[in-house]
């Protein structure tokens, strides 16, 4: 590891070694927590939901190495590499990759790979990784129905809207009937409806936000 | 009395057994990767079964207010199945994580060429990733099984104090001991060693190095097996100190050299879901469609 005099030394070190050798990534980017340093980013949730941890901030550094490394000839080998490093990641690494997805550079690759990332952490009920699918431009690549399905799924999830990347200017008025439709479910059931409900509803009925 | 399970495979037992333990004084252990009784054809399979051992089983123990650690590894028996074998090539990425704190089981089952190259193969794979390694010994043919193992740790220069032999008894103690190794008991039922002549070894050549552990798994075994040994070696003049040694400290200074232990304190049977799955939901398992 090189040695570098802030506390960014060792994430320095890390991202030359990718540089250098964009393979070694697979072992470098699961280790991050020791290596680098653990905590919370500055949202200030140590749990990720809200904004990137340190280590999120970290592992995204890795992937812009590796895309550098591998330059813009080789973008479905920077699409499989990240691809995997989601398939072999546990829930804090498939964060992480979530949260990098917006340093990929654009193309037909980076594309299809965000579509299959966003897709797969939205059918799951993790909440860290539907907070981080939403909670970036990459969001953008999904399409309407499956964004606003995602922004439904928050509401029972726990993941407040608060982490949707965006949400005030994509909302609309069919997100605003979905929001309508599990308002009058929790009112039918007696149940009170939640504060992010009313918050979709205001939203979506062009009123100003409380 | 308080326990560090350093081998036991979690994924096959029940939330009774959590609480048990958890009861009895277990407050960490390590969940080697093994066999699971039923073959499996394919890498994908592996992936998913180390995927559970570092997210949901490693959640689901935490919920009883117990640490679980894992060892990775493709074990003996499958590295005889060349659609498994691949797994090797994707292990770095699972030694790489947290809470991992060991290559294992590695080792012999048959003692098969196949065999002899994936335990080679795993042994550098520790030595690059500065793990300790867990070996298991064979049923059949032990005593040459664990020579010839110990041959090969002697070859890969890891030093014999980050290895721990497993599964040892009286035909292979001595041997394991002269060569530095860390010893492995493993208190089963029937096939390998019992509380008692568990306690006459103590006797014979005293606590260093030594740890113990229930192996339990899928087969006739006790989770509780650990604790069993500590109220032997009570019974018989032992020191609450020495089987604190043998059940606590022993285990912990082995697994510290990964640098990987995670051994806080845990609150248990708190709630919490984990992937939207919910641990009530796993212990009062619904009808499902
Ligand atoms: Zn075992």
């Amino acid at each position: 590891m090189t040695g570098g005099t802030a506390a960014r030394g060792p994430l320095d070190g890390l991202v030359e070694r990718v540089r250098r050798d964009p393979g070694a990534i697979g072992a470098l980017f699961p280790a991050v927590g020791r290596t680098v340093g653990r905590g919370p980013g500055p949202s200030g949730d140590p749990d990720g939901i809200l904004g990137p941890t340190v280590q999120d901030e970290a592992r995204a550094a890795l992937v812009s190495a590796l895309a550098a490394a591998l330059g813009d000839g080789a973008p479905d080998r920077l699409a499989e590499e990240v691809e995997a490093l989601y398939r072999f990641g546990d829930a804090e690494e498939k964060r992480a990759v979530l949260r990098s997805l917006p340093v990929l550079p654009d193309g037909d690759a980076a594309s299809r790979l965000t579509a299959g990332l966003l897709a797969d952490a939205l059918r799951g009920n993790d909440p860290r990784l539907i907070a981080a699918a939403l909670g970036t431009p990459a969001a953008a690549a999904l399409d309407d129905h499956a964004w606003r399905h995602g922004v439904l799924k928050c509401l029972f999830s726990d993941v407040p809207l608060d982490a949707v990347h965006g949400l005030g200017d994509r909302a609309d008025a069919e997100l605003g009937r979905m929001a309508a439709g599990y308002a009058a479910e929790r009112e039918a059931a007696g149940r009170s409806v939640p504060d992010d409900a009313r918050r979709l509803l205001s939203l979506t009925h062009g009123e100003t936000e409380a | 009395m308080r326990i560090f399970d350093p081998h036991v495979h979690m994924t096959s037992r029940t939330t009774d057994d959590y609480r048990r333990m958890y009861d009895a004084g277990v407050r960490a252990l390590v969940e080697p990767a093994f066999w699971l009784g039923q073959p499996r054809t394919n890498p994908g399979s592996f992936h998913d079964y180390f995927d559970g051992l570092i997210g949901w089983e490693r959640f689901r123990a935490s919920r009883f207010g117990i640490r679980h650690h894992c060892a990775i590894a493709l074990n003996p028996k499958e590295a005889n199945d060349p659609r498994c074998a691949e797994v090797l090539r994707t292990l770095p990425r699972y030694l790489a994580k947290d809470g991992v704190v060991a290559v294992g089981e590695v080792g012999f089952d048959a003692m098969t060429a196949d065999e002899e190259k994936a335990f080679a193969h795993q042994l550098s794979l520790a030595a690059e990733h500065g793990l300790p390694v867990l070996v298991h010994t064979p049923h059949r043919d032990k005593a040459a099984g664990t020579r010839r193992t110990l041959e090969l740790v002697a070859a890969s220069g890891i030093p014999p104090e980050r290895v721990l032999v497993d599964h040892l008894n009286e035909t292979t103690v001595d041997m394991v001991d002269d060569s530095g190794c860390t010893l492995g008991f493993s208190i089963y039922p029937d096939t390998k060693m019992e509380p008692e002549r568990m306690v006459r070894i103590l006797q014979r050549r005293g606590l260093d190095r030594v740890v113990v552990n229930s192996a339990a798994d899928w087969g006739h075994s006790d989770p509780l097996a650990t604790a069993r040994t500590g109220e032997a070696m009570l019974r018989s003049g032992f020191t609450r100190d020495d089987v604190d040694r043998v059940l606590w400290r022993n285990p912990v200074e082995f697994f510290a050299r990964s640098g990987r232990l995670l051994l806080q304190e845990l609150a248990p049977y708190s709630g919490g879901a984990f992937a939207g799955n919910s641990i009530l939901r796993a212990q009062h398992a619904e009808p499902d469609a």
